[in-house]
């Protein structure tokens, strides 16, 4: 335990407290509480800022499951630092603006921040994780805390909707990672990232290696948003807005990014990854930017917008992926990839923080979304409108701003990389800076699109739910601070380069270093007439050739056909999925205890059976076998007859006597054998449970409690007579053959010295296998309180009487 | 059905020789739990025998006297003995030992003498309870549901 894990896991600790505070200091929001801790995490990780530009990691390690290798060790390298300084800084903001956001009155403030903080902690641990496992936990526990907020007005069906849906994809990712993490630790035999870096060259031929990185590709893809995953970041828009700015557009949809970037050491030799993560990454821009201009609502526009900006940032670490191929080259060309890739997460944060609030905003103060019913509001909401314009202009790659600088290095990446022969690429490498510029364009066509028809054109006050006013000063702070980053970092980018980029690009791309090579970051505004300037100029021409001509091929998205989107496939799938498990459960469970018999004894013959036939266990010996007594044969013949009559008697009252009767002789063999423990308990439960079955058929239906005639069926007589046959194979098996010695010399020597006891059997049972009592009394007890509800809360009605 | 009528059978044998073997079979569970470690017995019988103890009251009079004399809800009883069990499992993690740990020593106890005290006894007292609580939820929810 460290000061560092002590920070990672202080939000979620202070969560514990926020539901008092909500409750016992109502009148102050509690958010100014919450505020606190997100101000104090961003100072103190500030602090590392020094050590991580010199190069230096910190790490704790904190035991957990020391046996299978799992430990809580915190690692904090550039990379991680950027992230943490990301996560509180931007946590800050949006708290600040939550308070002002969310109405104390009316909303349950409690279990909006305990949500916000568990996702900050989870987040947190996610970026500062050197175990696999570890950061898988964490990973999980931002999809839940994520889950949870979207969910927050959980009275709409639409949240309740997207909640499901972002649950399913992003945990679908989870589970991938999961299997990835196996694979790679089994392969290196270690969980440790750092670890597994080192041992790269042993694990890198092994053919499940591939199967890994695919499996770690899907969890970063379903967490970011990318296609064809990117369908639950849409619906994800249902939460209140602060979650969207900080969850859904500056941290969590990052985390597929992390995952990429963190893990690029280990996967990015393969060329496959390469190809993923630029592809994948360069199409979702792509698609992202084209389905943003058809949206109406402004959160939906910014949704997209958010998933076309991660696709360009996973492209970019695709591309940066190129480095590790070139060994002659110049490694400055292929850095300036992944230079961009965190220089745009950067601004990507700084840019649609602000606009989210912004849109927050427009809704709060309107009381609507829909940029059909807004207009005109520039008069009214200046600064809101200001944030709104440069939030904009940055992101369309405009300068000053620092979307410029980063679209600039981007399209340099993209033009450099398609332009080399890696990989073959001449051949079809032009799709990719036609698909860079092309998002480009549509992402011009929305930027503009937002602030146009949000604050100029015509004023449209009838169709607002409320009279429009600008927002308080409290919920402008936050994007002013974010649009203010915007500026400062579009007029002095290098104020970044060595403070955060180089130290995060450096663990991004360590082979660089390790082979004697530099990460040179400059960033400047200026490059000359170049190729890129001049894709620059494209994009912007074309840009506003597109918005002018808007409303005249607008029309053309109506023409998609429904049938073949990716909602509809989700939809589809997830209906056909719900028939078909309500149709096997409809016809496998009955209702009828028999039937559930027949399933469950009918397995345990096939299972054991084919365990007996596989492991060729049919080999029986004889001699260990003691000699039989004359009390033993007469006790069988009680125990078969009584058995058999049991299948024949006519009355319930005679199948409880005769049931009786085998519990007793078993009792009996005990006794015969030495075992008073077991005797003792035989008979005691025997009594006991012969009462009970009087009482339950004292209960029974009359109906049911005439004398009748089972009729005989054969399926359940062969059944029967298999699960006799598979008893004594299984008997004889274990007496005749055996696979390890057994455990009861350990009990007899140790009883008295270990335990202190004297009777071995108690001393297993509360002692040696402590564990497995504790269990069991678990389970009589929940079987107990589960008879309980059953017969206290049975619908009444229907079935009884 | 003539349901009224039966409740008053006149078992007077069984009524009578309930009343002082209940105690006989009560004593003998606690001599069966407390004895558990060294000779036959232990929590899990000396919970059965006792539940088979307030059983025969059950099947002598009825669940009304039974609920007269012993006035306990028997879930409660499942839950602490439970709560006794976990928390004495969990108190070795105090002591810096892994989970379950037992802990035992010698004692000179006034009227007992040279005693072993032993924690697995207290965890025993768990086991005892929940099969104590567990049986009589069962017995009464089916006898009372009507």
């Amino acid at each position: 335990m460290s000061v560092m894990h002590g920070a990672i896991l202080l939000p979620i600790l202070i969560s514990l407290f926020i539901p008092l505070l909500a409750k016992r200091l109502p009148n102050i929001h509690t958010g100014w509480f919450v505020l606190v801790v997100p101000v104090l995490l961003v100072s103190y990780f500030s602090r590392f800022l020094p050590g991580t530009m010199s190069g230096e990691n910190f790490t704790a390690r904190m035991p957990w499951i020391p046996s299978l290798g799992i430990d809580f060790v915190t690692y904090l390298d550039g990379l991680g630092l950027l992230f943490a300084l990301l996560i509180t800084g931007i946590g800050s903001l949006v708290v600040l603006y939550s308070i002002f956001y969310l109405d104390a009155k009316k909303e349950s403030l409690g279990t909006f921040y305990v949500y916000l903080l568990m996702f900050m902690t989870a987040m947190l641990g996610v970026v500062l994780s050197d175990n696999m496992i570890v950061l898988y936990l964490f990973w999980e526990l931002t999809s839940i805390s994520s889950f949870l907020l979207i969910a927050y007005w959980y009275e709409r069906e639409r949240s309740r909707y997207g909640a499901q849906k972002s649950m399913l994809i992003t945990v679908l990712g989870g589970l991938a990672m999961l299997g990835g993490i196996a694979i790679l630790s089994t392969l290196s035999g270690s969980l440790s990232i750092r670890e597994t870096y080192a041992s790269l060259e042993s694990i890198q031929g092994e053919p499940f290696f591939t199967i890994a990185l695919v499996l770690f590709l899907l969890a970063a893809f379903t967490k970011s948003a990318q296609f064809p995953f990117h369908i639950w970041l849409p619906d994800a828009m249902e939460a209140p807005t602060p979650v969207s700015a900080y969850l859904h557009s500056a941290t969590m949809v990052k985390a597929g990014l992390y995952l990429v970037a963190r893990f690029s050491p280990i996967f990015a030799d393969e060329s496959l990854w390469f190809y993923l993560v630029s592809s994948v990454g360069i199409f979702t821009l792509f698609w992202g930017s084209l389905n943003a201009v058809k949206q109406h609502d402004l959160k939906g526009i910014l949704a997209y917008s958010t998933i076309s900006q991660l696709g360009l940032i996973m492209s970019l670490l695709g591309l940066g992926a190129a480095a590790l191929h070139v060994d002659a080259l110049d490694d400055g060309l292929y850095t300036i990839a992944t230079v961009a890739a965190i220089f745009h997460l950067i601004n990507h944060a700084t840019f649609k923080g602000s606009l989210f609030m912004m849109a927050g905003i427009v809704d709060h103060e309107t009381g609507t979304r829909d940029i059909r019913k807004l207009g005109g509001l520039a008069q009214l909401m200046p600064i809101s409108m200001s944030i709104a314009m440069i939030g904009t202009l940055s992101m369309a790659g405009i300068p000053p701003f620092n979307g410029f600088l980063s679209k600039e290095m981007f399209l340099t990446g993209v033009l450099e990389v398609s332009g080399s022969d890696l990989f073959h690429l001449p051949s079809y490498g032009w799709i990719i800076p036609v698909l860079a510029v092309v998002g480009s364009i549509f992402t011009f066509v929305y930027s503009i699109l937002i602030v146009r028809r949000t604050f100029f054109g015509k004023r449209q006050d009838d169709k607002l739910p409320k009279t429009p006013h600008e927002a308080p000063i409290g919920m402008l702070i936050p994007p002013l601070v974010l649009v203010s980053l915007v500026v400062i970092i579009g007029l002095f980018p290098n104020l970044l380069s060595d403070t955060l980029i180089r130290p995060a690009v450096e663990a991004v791309l360590p082979q660089v270093l390790d082979a004697g090579g530099k990460i040179d970051v400059h960033i400047s505004m200026w490059h000359g007439f170049n190729t890129e300037l001049f894709l620059t100029l494209v994009i912007i021409s074309a840009g506003v050739i597109l918005y002018k001509t808007l409303p005249r091929w607008q029309s053309l998205y109506n023409r998609m056909p429904r049938a073949v989107s990716l909602n509809h496939q989700y939809d589809a799938l997830l209906r056909r999925g719900e028939q078909t498990s309500t149709r096997i459960h409809d016809t496998v469970m009955t209702g009828y205890m028999r039937s559930y018999l027949v399933y469950i004894f009918g397995f345990i013959v096939i299972l054991i059976l084919t365990a007996l036939y596989g492991l060729d266990a049919f080999r029986f010996a004889v001699d260990p076998i003691s000699s039989i007594h004359a009390y033993e044969i007469i006790l069988t013949l009680v125990l078969i007859s009584s058995a058999l009559s049991i299948t024949f008697a006519r009355s319930r009252l005679t199948s409880i006597i005769l049931l009786g009767v085998t519990g007793y002789t078993v009792a009996l063999f005990f006794v015969l054998f030495r075992a008073p423990d077991l005797a003792l308990t035989q008979l005691v439960i025997e009594t006991v449970s012969v009462a009970l079955f009087l009482l339950v058929f004292y209960r029974l239906p009359e109906i049911s409690r005439k004398e009748e005639r089972i009729p005989f069926k054969l399926g359940n007589a062969l059944i029967s007579a298999l699960v006799g046959l598979t008893v004594t194979l299984v008997a004889l098996a274990s007496l005749s053959q055996r696979s390890f010695s057994s455990i009861a010399k350990y009990y007899i020597d140790n009883v008295a010295d270990l335990a202190a006891g004297g009777n071995m059997v108690n001393v297993i049972l509360v002692d040696f296998r402590g564990f497995d009592t504790l269990f069991e009394i678990a389970v009589l007890a929940l079987a107990g309180i589960g008879i309980y509800t059953m017969i206290k809360f049975r619908r009444t009605g229907g079935m009884d009487k | 059905m003539k349901k009224q009528a039966k409740k008053h059978t006149n078992d007077v044998i069984l009524e009578s020789a309930t009343s002082f073997i209940t105690f006989i079979i009560f004593l003998f569970a606690v001599y069966l739990f407390f004895a558990g470690h060294y000779t036959p017995g232990g929590g899990f019988i000396g919970g059965l025998v006792t539940a088979s103890a307030l059983v025969l009251i059950l099947l002598a009079y009825d669940i009304k006297t039974l609920r007269r004399i012993l006035p306990f809800d028997y879930k409660w009883i499942t839950a602490l003995g439970m709560l006794i069990a976990v928390l004495t499992a969990s108190g070795a993690l105090l002591f810096n030992v892994p989970f379950f740990t037992h802990a035992h020593d010698y004692f000179n106890l006034p009227l007992f003498g040279k005693t072993s005290l032993h924690t697995a006894m207290l965890f025993d007292l768990g086991v005892y309870l929940v099969v104590v609580g567990v049986t009589m939820t069962i017995i009464q929810t089916i006898g009372e549901s009507d």
